[in-house]
């Protein structure tokens, strides 16, 4: 399924969860937050949270700033 | 009294004068940025060398973020995290960013900007203040980044923000305080901490904010930028340190006329 990522167009499997799609582009930073159409979605429910297609999804991390 | 026991007295009183915000208390009175360092290595030296215990952080886009190990040197430097809201235009964007931190750094704690343009990146007052509301009401330890608007720091104190900090000239500008005067009226009109915060250049912009009665002093690239960070943050410190000594030992009225110090009586005819 298409959905946005980070901005960027991005193929997604149709069973992606949250989790899943953190374990794939979450890199090597243990701190990670998710927002899904503007939404935050809470650590507790990346499991059971999936995707759909058009969904626009933030997922960021910790960076050095003022 | 002897002299000599004047000076471990003053630094006791000094020691047993925290800075506290929300509850919490920092001996360190310097809140350090991390933005713009050159390496994690000169931000380690740098924290160490400022003695700051609070220390801002950001989130960005896992593609466009620094190394992952940015939070392992700050937990080594035992500091406690201030996620910002940097880049924000709006209310509703703040506080999406302020509840991503929340989850993704596990503090309530938020440096609120709500910046107007990207060319002064001066905070927009309106929106800025609707953030702090919807913040607080969240439940959110909220320090808001501020202009030096006495008036405004009043509302933001009066929305339940834990510290207001206004600035001392535009972020990254180190042109240092441009209304002293301003500062030390915000100072006066709210009761919880006020954290001079951006346009810091040099040690002694800081030392002035602290002898104009500010609680603290928030800078980054007035360090992660100087030629030498570990020596610019240890200059900071003392600057601090020195700028909270002198406002309370209170500093003599400015006179048009010199006075002289050696006395007038006495001196002989040649």
């Amino acid at each position: 399924m298409q959905v946005t990522l980070n901005g960027v167009p991005a193929d997604l499997e149709q069973t992606a969860t949250v989790a899943s799609l953190v374990a794939m582009h979450g890199g090597e930073h243990r701190r990670v937050a998710v927002a899904v159409n503007g939404q935050v979605v809470p650590r507790s429910r990346w499991e059971t949270t999936g995707l759909a297609t058009g969904d626009s999804i933030e997922v960021l991390v910790p960076t050095a700033g003022g | 009294m002897t002299t000599h026991d004047v000076l471990p007295a003053l630094e006791r009183e000094e020691a047993t004068d925290p800075l506290v915000i929300a509850g919490e208390t920092f001996t360190s009175r310097l809140l350090l940025g991390t933005g713009g360092v050159p390496s994690l290595e000169a931000l380690e030296r740098a924290v160490v060398a400022s003695g700051s215990q609070l220390v801002t952080v950001a989130l960005r886009r896992v593609e466009a973020s620094t190394s992952g190990a940015l939070l392992e040197v700050l937990d080594r430097c035992g500091v406690r995290l201030l996620p910002n809201t940097a880049g924000c235009r709006t209310a509703r964007e703040a506080l999406l960013t302020a509840q991503l931190a929340r989850e993704a750094f596990d503090t309530s704690w938020v440096k609120l900007e709500v910046i107007g343009d990207e060319t002064t990146l001066l905070p927009d007052a309106v929106e800025l203040l609707d953030a702090a509301e919807h913040l607080v009401a969240d439940g959110f330890i909220v320090l808001a980044y501020t202009n030096d608007d006495p008036i405004l720091g009043r509302r933001l104190a009066d929305a339940g923000c834990a510290a207001v900090m206004p600035l001392g000239s535009p972020i990254g500008s180190g042109l240092g305080i441009r209304n002293p005067h301003n500062i030390a009226l915000l100072r006066d009109a709210v009761d919880v901490p006020v954290v001079l915060d951006a346009g810091i250049g040099t040690a002694s912009d800081a030392a002035l904010a602290m002898e104009l009665g500010c609680d603290a002093v928030l800078l980054a690239s007035a360090v992660t930028r100087a030629r030498d960070p570990e020596r610019m943050a240890l200059a900071m410190r003392h600057a601090v340190e020195a700028g909270r000594l002198a406002r309370g030992a209170g500093r003599i009225p400015r006179r048009w006329h010199a006075q002289a110090s050696t006395p007038m009586e006495g001196l002989p005819e040649l």
